[in-house]
């Protein structure tokens, strides 16, 4: 087994310190950040933390996330707008529906492996793509429109930008505190140890399939919990979510992050993010041209990804 | 000494009082234009940096020819196709850059995500390049403007205009899923009042690159006319296989959603002969020939009806906060709808209560390679279809805004 990637870290940065800096940032970001845009990124940044669980971790590639993010967040959408519940309620209903079907999409797909366990995915995620586009209550390719962003607990107002950010990133604090719980847990160490060698792992009795399923669920949950969140963001829930485009681009956020890392799956969703939003003004129609050769250069040069790549530094500078 | 330092607060006071006033009239002292467009996309080229350009063009001649008192800004900016993207911008630019109006909204559900934000922030949605009804039906807002063409309007003149010139028996070729039904709905009513028959119709996925065996259906079924009730790139690749096939010319084809561009890039040969309507051909009469050469010495295009459509849109617009005085949002709204379009793209339009802009239409025929003598000469225009007749009629409209 590989040395843990954060015993490496504390040598020369201590972890504690790093994750409350990053947490007043994150408190501190809405007064000079665009809110609404921040919120988009702490979403992107929980469904690309959520994807690297499975496949840092796990070592499974799915290619069918954009099922789990679109789907909760037509869950959501349509129980906010239709039913009129609260919003916590909503986004809580988005990650059980997306639970499920990652149970159902898993327990499928993990008898396979590698390129076959791809395409099992992708192929149920394209079911769903297709669901959706046909069934008359998501709005086909209109899309969800008109979600209101509701009162949280019935209390706050989330129309105000404010609030629904704090709230967002409540969610994102909590999820991302669940996946940090979850890979430094005793379960994280197994599934580090099935990613490295799975005939070592099954031959010291571990039923190596319940616990890539147990990955598999808790990565789609909260897929999920960022979808549903999403949706009451922009209030809108669209086909855009449940395209196969959206199960790659999570893949490009966590390898331009850092694949396997903590925090680079967020910084991968952030960057990319950042680009579509604020490149969108400047270069136009260059920017799908921009991602690929980020992608192409990340892919060549920075393997490890942004994190990985930092990480690999500091780890130099701290061994001379 | 003292009287002094009193003249200078009452000075300021005045000028506060002033700026605060002019500041009423125009938010932040200009008139501010977002174009939140497709730049890169499947629609890049139907509206795109055509339709930024138009919007730059109407501001010019707006302000060259009515030499307005406020300054004019324009800021754009590529949604992709994503009505999220859409819609994070549209608040940013409602929110922060004091934008007063979005424009262009290419894709329907991105217009709704933009349409929905006007209306909370208060400003003004200017649809072009969406084609879908629910934008001046369901989901219709006292903000918004539905101003080129809808569905509708396309379907309806294309399957009347067909069937009365002898065009009796469709097949249809549908796209699966909403947008693709709801065109065949639209069509087959009318094809059947006007004592036409359909003889069948076959669905499609969505999206589709392979139509050889839908094709061999509508073939089979021996219909004079194959609709196409589909758009884009299902459009261009099913004509580009039926002529393979040698289905055209015997049976001909009526593209219920096509525009001038994907004629140009498909090229006369597999398109010739196929009916469709349209809001705009530049090529219809002087005044559209002369505005359209400004457009292409630019863009090295022809201008399509959405870049067309935009241009009169936003000098519509424009007039409109020169004769409110004002760029608040309802009073803006009031004017536009007060007063007729008059210009090279429509000939006494008017904005009605559901936000649909109706003035006439086109219903052409593409040409034969042989009869285009010069390039981008594709149309022949067969019929003009009356305003009152090219669109909804408000007794059908949805909108709960009609009053019935």
């Amino acid at each position: 087994m590989r040395p843990t990637t954060l015993a490496s870290q504390s040598a020369v940065l201590n972890p504690a310190v790093l994750y409350t800096v990053l947490l007043v940032l994150g408190l501190l970001a809405p007064f000079t950040l665009y809110p609404t845009f921040l919120m988009k990124v702490l979403c992107f940044a929980l469904f690309a933390s959520a994807f690297n669980l499975l496949l840092g971790f796990a070592g499974l590639l799915s290619f069918g996330h954009a099922a789990f993010l679109g789907s909760a967040g037509y869950v959501c959408g349509l129980m906010v707008r239709d039913l009129g519940v609260t919003p916590e309620v909503g986004i809580l209903a988005g990650t059980v529906v997306a639970g499920l079907m990652g149970w159902v999409f898993g327990s499928l797909a993990i008898r396979r492996t590698g390129i076959y366990f791809a395409m099992i995915t992708l192929a149920l995620a394209q079911m769903v793509y297709f669901l959706v586009l046909q069934i008359k209550a998501t709005g086909g390719e209109d899309g969800l429109q008109g979600v209101p962003r509701g009162h949280l607990f019935g209390i706050v107002d989330l129309s105000d930008n404010m609030a629904m950010y704090y709230t967002v990133y409540a969610v994102f604090c909590l999820g991302f505190f669940i996946i940090y719980r979850t890979i430094h847990s005793p379960f994280g160490q197994i599934l580090k140890a099935i990613r490295e060698n799975e005939p070592r792992a099954i031959s010291l009795g571990y039923d190596v399939d319940k616990f890539k399923l147990l990955a598999f669920v808790i990565s789609a949950a909260l897929s999920g919990t960022a979808g549903a969140t999403k949706t009451l963001v922009f209030q809108l829930a669209s086909l855009s979510d449940v395209h196969w485009h959206m199960s790659g681009e999570v893949v490009l956020m966590t390898l331009l992050g850092g694949l396997g890392t903590i925090l680079g799956p967020a910084v991968g969703g952030a960057t990319i993010v950042t680009i579509q939003n604020q490149l969108a003004d400047s270069v136009g129609s260059w920017v799908t041209v921009i991602m690929g050769a980020i992608f192409v250069v990340c892919v060549l040069l920075f393997r490890r990804g942004i994190v990985g790549e930092i990480q690999a530094l500091l780890k130099r500078a701290g061994m001379q | 000494m003292l009287d002094k330092k009193l003249l200078t607060v009452a000075c300021a006071a005045v000028f506060a009082t002033l700026s605060a006033g002019a500041q009423a009239q125009y938010s932040g002292n200009v008139v501010k234009i977002g174009v939140l467009t497709d730049l890169s996309g499947t629609y890049s080229d139907l509206a795109g940096s055509g339709a930024v350009l138009a919007t730059e063009m109407a501001i010019a001649d707006f302000i060259a020819k009515e030499k307005p008192a406020f300054k004019i800004e324009m800021v754009s900016s590529d949604h992709q196709n994503k009505a999220d993207i859409a819609a994070n911008k549209a608040r940013e630019w409602f929110e922060r850059e004091g934008v007063d109006t979005a424009t262009e909204l290419v894709t329907t559900s991105t217009a709704l995500a933009v349409m929905k934000i006007a209306k909370e922030k208060d400003r003004i949605a200017l649809i072009n390049g969406a084609a879908s009804t629910p934008i001046t039906n369901e989901q219709c807002n006292d903000v918004s403007v539905h101003y080129t063409y809808d569905t509708y309007a396309l379907s309806n003149g294309t399957a009347k205009a067909v069937t009365q010139q002898g065009g009796k028996t469709w097949f249809f070729l549908t796209a699966d899923y909403a947008f693709g039904h709801a065109l065949e709905k639209d069509a087959t009513a009318v094809i059947t009042a006007n004592g036409g028959k359909v003889l069948g119709s076959v669905a499609h996925p969505f999206p589709g690159s392979d139509f050889s065996s839908f094709l061999l259906q509508a073939q089979a079924s021996g219909a004079q006319v194959i609709g196409l009730a589909n758009a884009g790139a299902d459009t261009t690749n099913a004509i580009k296989q039926a002529a393979e096939f040698g289905i055209t010319p015997k049976q001909s084809l009526a593209g219920l959603l096509m525009f001038i561009t994907d004629v140009h890039s498909l090229g006369l040969k597999p398109t010739q002969g196929m009916y469709l309507t349209t809001g705009f051909y530049w090529d219809r009469n002087d005044e559209t020939r002369a505005w359209a050469k400004r457009f292409f010495d630019k863009q090295k295009r022809m201008p399509t009806m959405v870049q067309a459509g935009q241009y009169s849109s936003i000098y519509h617009y424009l007039e409109a906060v020169k004769a409110a005085g004002t760029d608040d949002t309802m009073k803006v709204m009031a004017a536009m709808k007060k007063a007729p379009i008059n210009d090279f793209f429509a000939k006494n339009g008017v904005i009605r209560a559901d936000g649909r802009m109706v003035h006439d239409m086109y219903l052409v025929q593409v040409k034969k390679p042989a009869d285009s003598k010069y390039p981008w000469d594709y149309y022949t225009i067969r019929q003009t279809i009356p305003a009152d007749q090219a669109f909804q009629p408000l007794s059908e409209s949805r909108c709960p805004l009609v009053k019935k």
